[in-house]
């Protein structure tokens, strides 16, 4: 149709057929199907396995540090030479690791983790995936963009690798990057960590763009707020708090770069001494600003590693319970609460800065309110489990551990929102434990669940039954053994970030007195490190089963018998099995609510989204092959 | 299935995708020059009586600026106007205007931050201040007494080879166009000083002690002045070629579909117009307080 | 490109011309405002003083060119919003920073 009138507003029909004609018989070749790949199914799964590969490096990162804290200064057994030979002898002599070493795998596991393994999975794996498929759209608003924003996830990650073997190693300044620290270390690994942290926040400020415009614009006729599936409810919020709050760190980033390498003071005091001498800079910076606009970010950060997976629980519950969740409007007003109230909380991260009484008091106050949404989301997912028929799949039984696990994260978090309690507890192992319960047996096993929950839809095949078991046992009595006495060690006042674990401390080495001295560690404290390691190292252990099932079952896993093997009412499971590029045939309308399982009346126990009021069946899809 | 609402309006919201997403982008740079303000209020507030400087841009060249910035603005929406109305060649002129106004900015910008980059200060070995912009150097060669004179600095010392030969210079003495004072603290507040002499001022090397020009590094409120200013003028620049490039060759896409072009002239103007509200606010933040 | 069409939008176009130079004017206006406030003799008005009336009109200004060339008057009521929101926060940043840093505990000097 020729395009001569330039009338406005012109609305033409004759879009869609435009929009066809570009792309019918048009093969992508390989590198435009899985490496430049547009399709928010792709981008989803290059996100995914992309931070599965960083987390496990990060988990590495882990073991290393958990050997220099048991056994301090020893060599490690069959990597330690390896160490030696990659990074050198000043920083892993005979294969030990030195306390700069330590200090750089501290720094790099806690950056790894959360932005190159927890967000891009939680977040931008799960979510690129799942969201379109669930809200009926074809794909993302804006498929470049996401393509974008992948690679500067993948740059950002590169370079945070990279840092590691360049002369001086990588970053060591905690994932926190305090200044002075931060400018005055003389390496250049810090220099990686900005510019790596600018790639990266670059990317999920175009991926939180992406779902938010999704969510608002894409969403299939039918398909209002309140009959969205709470995953979205919980993806979108996740982006709001994405895009407001990471700025504010690119700006400091921006100026602690410019502290590293143009010598100006926005972070240095005046008078401010190094190996001392007078550090020949202009001065008049300030340390806590870099405070207060990393953890205006930190703090929402956190919530942005909990909600998706949150948000994953939900729909594993409402399915492998086949009742309606209970409470849907509560969790929706509470997701939104908690993307308010993340905002203005984070200063209880600073509790120990100096700050006044008045405003201690307000980030108190901020802080213990905010905790009511969390516990009213966690209610909501307990209640739902009540008179239900529960199928005990993989992804239910991560799902279920997630609830106390979560819970004890939580419960854990409130001495540390009291400033009073905070005191004593903050920068000891108490608040390793905390955020690990709430992450690790949290968060991470809220995404083995979804892993094993949507495995079916991406591949068609099941993943086996059997090994996901020990997965799960295994990972939750491990993580309990690693992370549990920790709240021990932190309340008996070891600090975190030590490389020797304590042994300065200790009633060993101690002359004065041992563990009678003010902070002293006793000798059981001491011994609990011994646990923590060969918890870690069975934990290390148990995800191999996991890692073979991911790949294996790809090949010979059991078929599943139809494109909805869980029975469930999303309509990411009305698709073909993998859905095809567009993902529905024809434009998906839906007539009721997100969970309607075991409706009365109705002759199966579950009832799809886009199943019409009289009865109809939904228009059928193209059977699995 | 195609993506729905790339042109047109999605009834509910009432918007097409990508002025969702240019405002979701907008509020996200919001939050990073708000970052960015805040740092500067904090660091303004938190620095002693007498040591934060006053007057040292200059308000004119800022004024003239925020004209032209303004009326690149008027003419990005005139751009946009003009393709509602169907009127090519009308868009094709105010979109040249745009880019012709942009970059006179950033010419305006380059021009200040040279200004700065040759203002020197040097501390007198007597407890004194010498500061001005830099007019000569005379390097003298100490193997041969040889002397040089340049017109830009070229540090403390500095080695040349030529001829296979290298020669090695060190400084002699410098000439700035500016005056001395012996407080540091009056070369803070320009504003309230009247008349501010002017001439040159030749310091030897023995005299001084130390000299910095006027870079980010000199005070925090050079740091954050460049800093602020250097990131808003990479997004001058950002926004010059994305209009740039619609002007130039993406302008074959009014032919094949004026109205989603249109809409890429309206988002593309709405991150210009964002671009001049910051400014809006940088100009009397920096160049009037 | 048909005549008619743009014979009724020249309508439009010049309304919208003429209102772009009033906004110019009002930009040029605000801009002269603030550094005539900035001259003002600090001994008749305080730094405080003159900083709060070159803000007001700094934000007169915003406003006039988010509102009218931004169209943001005339926008959705989800812009609006979630801009409400934005605002809100950056407030939060600003405002609690600034709190912080001068809420000391009791008997320390700044």
């Amino acid at each position: 149709m020729e395009t001569t009138v330039q009338q406005f507003p012109p609305f033409r029909e004759a879009d869609a057929h435009h929009g066809h004609g570009e792309h019918a018989h048009h093969e992508p070749g390989f590198w435009e199907k899985y490496i430049f790949s547009t399709d928010h199914k792709t981008i989803g799964i290059q996100y995914g396995l992309t931070a599965l590969m960083f987390m496990l490096f990060g988990f590495g990162l882990m073991i290393l540090m958990r050997w220099q804290i048991a056994h301090p200064g020893v060599p490690v057994p069959f990597l330690g030479p390896l160490l030696e030979k990659v990074l050198g002898s000043v920083v892993a002599p005979h294969g030990a690791i030195s306390p700069e070493l330590y200090n750089s795998f501290g720094a790099m596991h806690g950056t790894i983790m959360v932005f190159l393994g927890i967000v891009p999975l939680a977040f931008a794996a799960f979510g690129n995936y799942v969201v379109p498929l669930m809200i009926g759209a074809p794909d993302m608003t804006f498929p470049r963009v996401n393509m974008a924003s992948y690679q500067a996830y993948f740059v950002g990650g590169l370079i945070m690798l990279v840092s590691f073997f360049i002369p001086g190693g990588a970053a060591q300044a905690g994932w926190t990057s305090y200044s002075p620290l931060a400018t005055t270390i003389p390496t250049d690994g810090q220099l990686f960590w900005i510019i790596g942290m600018v790639f990266l926040i670059s990317s999920s400020l175009l991926g939180a763009v992406n779902f938010i415009a999704t969510i608002i614009q894409l969403r299939a006729p039918g398909m209002t707020w309140m009959r969205l599936p709470w995953f979205v409810w919980a993806q979108f919020v996740t982006a709001f708090i994405l895009l407001l709050a990471f700025p504010p760190l690119e700006a400091a980033a921006v100026m602690q770069l410019m502290d590293n390498v143009a010598h100006t003071s926005f972070f240095l005091p005046t008078g401010l001494a190094v190996g001392g001498q007078l550090a020949n800079v202009s001065g008049g910076g300030s340390p806590l600003l870099w405070q207060h606009l990393f953890w205006f970010l930190g703090h929402p950060e956190v919530y942005v590693l909990i909600l998706p997976a949150m948000g994953i629980v939900c729909e594993v519950i409402a399915n492998n319970t086949r009742k309606p969740i209970w409470g849907y409007k509560s969790l929706v007003y509470a997701v939104l609460a908690i993307g308010f109230l993340s905002f203005i909380v984070w200063a209880h991260h600073m509790y120990l800065t100096g700050m006044g009484t008045k405003i201690s008091t307000f980030f108190q106050a901020t802080t213990m309110i905010i905790s009511i949404p969390s516990v009213i989301i966690l209610t909501c997912f307990f209640m739902s489990l009540w008179g239900a028929s529960i199928r005990f799949t993989t992804p239910m039984l991560f799902a279920l551990a997630f609830l106390p696990m979560f819970g004890i994260g939580g419960l854990t978090g409130l001495p540390l929102g009291f400033n009073v309690s905070d005191i004593h507890l903050h920068d000891t192992y108490y608040i390793i434990a905390h955020f690990h319960y709430v992450v690790a047996p949290g968060t991470i096993f809220a995404l083995f669940a979804g892993v094993y929950y949507w495995y079916p839809k991406m591949t068609g095949r099941m993943m086996n039954e059997f090994w996901g078991r020990v997965h799960f046992w295994g990972s939750l009595v491990f993580m309990n053994v690693v992370f549990m006495p920790m709240f021990l060690q932190g309340m008996a006042g070891m600090l975190r970030r030590m490389s020797d674990g304590g042994a300065n401390y200790s009633a060993a080495v101690n002359a004065r007195g041992g563990a009678e001295v003010i902070g002293g560690l006793s000798g059981n404290i001491m011994e609990l490190h011994q646990g923590i390691l060969i918890g870690a190292l069975c934990l290390g252990l148990v995800q191999i089963p996991f890692i073979i099932n991911v790949f294996w079952s790809i090949k010979h896993g059991e078929k599943v018998k139809s494109d909805n093997p869980w029975d469930a009412t999303t309509l990411d499971w009305q698709t073909p099995t993998p859905p095809p590029h567009g993902n529905f045939e024809h434009e998906m309308h839906v007539y009721r609510g997100p969970y309607e399982y075991s409706m009365p009346g109705h002759a199966t126990d579950f009832t799809p989204q886009n199943e019409p009021e009289n009865g109809a069946a939904p228009k059928p899809m193209a059977a699995a092959h | 299935m195609e993506i729905p609402y790339t042109s047109k309006p999605r009834p509910d919201t009432g918007l097409y995708n990508a002025k969702l997403g240019i405002w979701l982008f907008l509020a996200s740079e919001v939050m990073l020059f708000g970052g960015l303000f805040s740092a500067y209020v904090l660091l303004r507030v938190g620095a002693p009586q007498g040591e934060w400087p006053h007057g040292w841009l200059n308000v004119w060249l800022g004024t003239l600026n925020t004209v032209i910035l303004a009326l690149s603005a008027i003419t990005t929406l005139l751009a946009w106007v003009a393709c509602k109305v169907g009127q090519f060649s009308k868009f094709k002129f105010f979109h040249a205007c745009t880019i012709a106004l942009a970059l006179t900015f950033l010419c305006v910008k380059m021009y200040e931050y040279h200004d700065k980059w040759i203002h020197y200060e040097i501390k007198l070995t007597d407890g004194k201040f010498a500061d001005g912009h830099f007019e000569s150097a005379v390097y003298v060669n100490k193997a041969t007494d040889k002397e040089l004179e340049e017109h830009s600095f070229r540090g403390m010392a500095f080695s040349e080879v030529s001829g296979g030969v290298t020669n090695h210079y060190e400084l002699a003495s410098v000439t700035l166009e500016g005056r001395t004072v012996s407080d540091e603290k009056e070369l803070m507040d320009l504003r309230s000083q009247k008349h501010i002499e002017l001439g040159p001022v030749k310091v030897e090397r023995a005299q001084i002690k130390s000299m910095q020009n006027y870079g980010p590094w000199h005070n925090t409120f050079l740091a954050i002045y460049f800093t602020l200013t250097g990131l808003h003028a990479l997004h001058i620049l950002g926004g010059t070629l994305v209009i740039g490039y619609l002007w130039g060759p993406g302008r074959k896409m009014w032919k094949t579909d004026p109205e989603r072009f249109t809409n890429r002239i309206e988002v593309s103007g709405l991150f210009w117009h964002f671009v001049d509200l910051v400014w809006i606010f940088l100009f009397p933040v920096l160049y009037l307080m | 490109m048909s005549e008619s069409h743009s014979a009724e939008h020249a309508v439009d176009f010049k309304t919208y011309f003429r209102r772009c130079v009033y906004v110019f004017i009002a930009v040029v206006c605000t801009t002269s405002l603030m550094i005539g406030v900035s001259f003002l003799d600090p001994k008749h008005y305080s730094w405080t003083a003159k900083v709060a009336m070159i803000l007001v009109v700094a934000c007169a200004n915003a406003f006039v060119v988010a509102g009218f060339l931004m169209h943001l008057l005339s926008e959705k009521k989800l812009i609006y919003t979630m801009l409400a929101f934005t605002v809100f926060f950056f407030a939060g940043l600003m405002g609690l920073t600034i709190w912080a840093m001068h809420d000391l505990p009791l008997g320390s000097s700044h």
